[in-house]
């Protein structure tokens, strides 16, 4: 069996920056003093004149992006997704929200997986927050293959994007045929009892956990759900008309994400039982990533556990 | 300045208060004091300093005017319908659910407003933003951006005064309306930025400090913010709240309450009395 790659998202942001650099002399790079781990800095080494650092001051950040981008170019504004969506939450909804401004937010570290930075630097509200601005897009990806393709996509896209990335390597879920539509979710693995709607990191966890759970005799199917925000209702829709159950997996809180962005179109359309797998409304910890991923339940594991309870609150 | 050039910018600015107050009291709601003790320097930049095109108002070249203070959105908008932005009895609709007047400024629906505004302490880094555009574009387009003294209360203001300064932001002025007076009381009463200009040459900034209801003093100003060419210049303007509206200066009550008939009947008649002596 070949080797699964393991790449971090950041990693693949700060590559696709530089691919988009080198297409695009209109697109600007700026960092809030965090540029060697968000990874924008292999944007700076490569075209140093079209890198800002704005330092250690993230409301600054958002507007002065806004700026730029109000001037005609296209603007990468990046810092952790704490900070990012947390600190400077108002400067985005008000500075580059409201007036629908060309800004890509590259939000890196997000989520639990941040490991031993602890609670202070794991965001697990930012998905939450972002949903909640008018026209906002919201791109979260498995793995470095749909992270390239998302940063493409919101460089195309005309109007604010939020980009969410993480710290910790994560493995390789797609090849590199891989197509990425902006709304589009995609059906990875196709089941009858109950479909798993997973996005980040927990993509690949949801492929493990349908794997264990067709040996127990279930038989689930996958959708990826890159794009939060809009999100895909068609396929929504589909899945709880063929499965008559859901599960949600995010690496965020249960409230306000992913899960509730699924509860939301499910009990107004075909509501069927939607299950959420997250993290369950308290704050992180410090510890190596993977650990803390089992420990607040963000595994394949759980999955299962919540996609047989699904199956057996169906009717 | 030259006599008949000053009458004109003095009539200009007494139709934009008088603009001022048809918007406030028709919307029954606003900001009068904080937009009158700006007419002047509306008067000034619209009128001699900026290069503005009413039939282009997204022209890419066009200097802009970030109003940081965003509530002062009545002045900007009467000096914006004055020269030919969209018609002057608009103005009237101002805060309107079916009117493009918004409160605060809004980019994408008032024609001539350059970013949306009215969250303090915004404006100033989406204005250094644009000024780094025009630097990074090799354009000659300067930036504007008029902020309230209360406003420098805002901690985003001093780091977007930092960005300035260390980027050299020569294309980027500064204008602060000092009127001394905020929501809750004076400066002092609150919680003053006081010294100023200072503040603001720490950070990087030439710096001059005027009367901002004196166009001998704004055109000095400015000619100082076009000397310098290696940093930002930041116009610290004394100004008198409710400038023209002889029961509006200086009254902390006027910052965002809309006059009752009777009191828009008076101040519009002061008004009409200062045109008409203006235009004898």
């Amino acid at each position: 069996m070949a080797e699964v790659v393991k790449c971090a998202t950041r990693e693949a942001y700060g590559k696709a920056l530089v691919e988009l650099g080198e297409q695009n002399d209109k697109v600007l790079v700026l960092d809030a003093d965090l540029a060697a781990a968000t990874k924008t800095g292999m944007f700076k080494k490569a075209f140093p004149e079209r890198f800002i650092d704005v330092g250690i001051a993230e409301s600054n950040l958002m507007g002065v992006a806004a700026g730029l981008a109000a001037t005609g170019h296209i603007v990468f504004a990046s810092s952790f997704a704490m900070f990012a969506a947390g600190r400077a939450f108002e400067q985005v909804r008000n500075s580059i929200g409201y007036p629908h401004l060309n800004v890509k937010i590259g939000a890196t570290h997000a989520g639990i997986s941040v490991g031993e930075d602890g609670a202070s630097h794991q965001c697990c509200e930012d998905i939450a927050l972002m949903r909640s601005i008018p026209g906002m897009v919201i791109l979260n990806p498995a793995d470095d293959v749909e992270a390239r393709a998302c940063v493409l996509a919101a460089a195309a896209h005309e109007g604010p994007v939020y980009m969410r990335f993480g710290r910790l390597a994560v493995p390789r879920v797609f090849d590199e045929t891989y197509q990425f539509e902006i709304g589009k979710g995609a059906v990875l693995r196709e089941g009858t009892d109950v479909t798993i709607v997973a996005t980040g990191l927990m993509v690949n966890e949801a492929l493990l956990a349908a794997e264990t759970l067709q040996n127990e005799g279930v038989s689930a199917r996958v959708v990826n759900m890159a794009t939060i925000k809009p999100i895909d209702r068609d396929i929504l829709i589909d899945s709880a008309k063929k499965t008559g159950a859901i599960v949600t997996a995010e690496e965020h809180n249960v409230l306000g994400g992913l899960g509730g962005a699924v509860a939301e179109v499910i009990c107004e359309t075909v509501p069927v039982p939607v299950l959420r797998v997250g993290v369950e409304d308290v704050f992180g910890k410090s510890g190596p990533a993977v650990e803390l991923l089992h420990l607040f339940g963000l595994d394949a594991a759980h999955i299962v556990e919540k996609a047989k309870q699904a199956v057996k609150m169906k009717a | 300045m030259e006599q008949t050039l000053k009458k004109e910018l003095q009539i200009f600015a007494t139709k934009t208060r008088m603009g001022v107050l048809e918007g406030v009291y028709n919307a029954k709601a606003g900001h009068p004091g904080g937009s009158l003790s700006i007419c002047d320097v509306l008067s000034y930049l619209y009128n001699v300093r900026m290069r503005v095109d009413p039939n282009d108002p997204k022209g890419a070249d066009r200097d802009r005017l970030v109003l940081s203070k965003g509530h002062a959105a009545p002045a900007l908008y009467a000096a914006l319908a004055l020269k030919g932005f969209f018609p002057v009895e608009t103005l009237k609709t101002l805060r309107k659910s079916d009117s493009f007047l918004q409160g605060h400024p809004n980019m994408d629906k008032v024609p001539g407003v350059d970013m949306s505004t009215g969250s303090l302490g915004q404006g100033i880094s989406a204005a250094a933003g644009m000024a780094l555009g025009a630097k990074l574009d090799g354009k000659d387009f300067h930036v504007y951006a008029i902020l309230g003294d209360g406003e420098l209360q805002e901690g985003q203001v001093w780091e977007a005064a930092m960005f300035a300064g260390n980027h050299a932001l020569s294309n980027l002025t500064a204008i602060v309306d000092n009127n001394n007076l905020q929501i809750d009381g004076t400066m002092e009463e609150v919680n003053a930025p006081y010294p100023i200009a200072e503040k603001f040459r720490a950070f990087n900034w030439n710096t001059v400090e005027i009367d901002g209801h004196d166009y001998d003093a704004l055109e000095a100003a400015f000619a100082a913010a076009d000397a310098c060419t290696d940093r930002p210049t930041a116009i610290v303007m004394r100004t008198v709240k409710g400038k023209g509206v002889s029961f509006m200066e200086n009254a902390v009550g006027w910052h965002g309450s809309a006059p009752n008939t009777e009191q828009y009947e008076q101040a519009m008649q002061e008004l009409r009395a200062a045109l008409a002596e203006l235009e004898a």
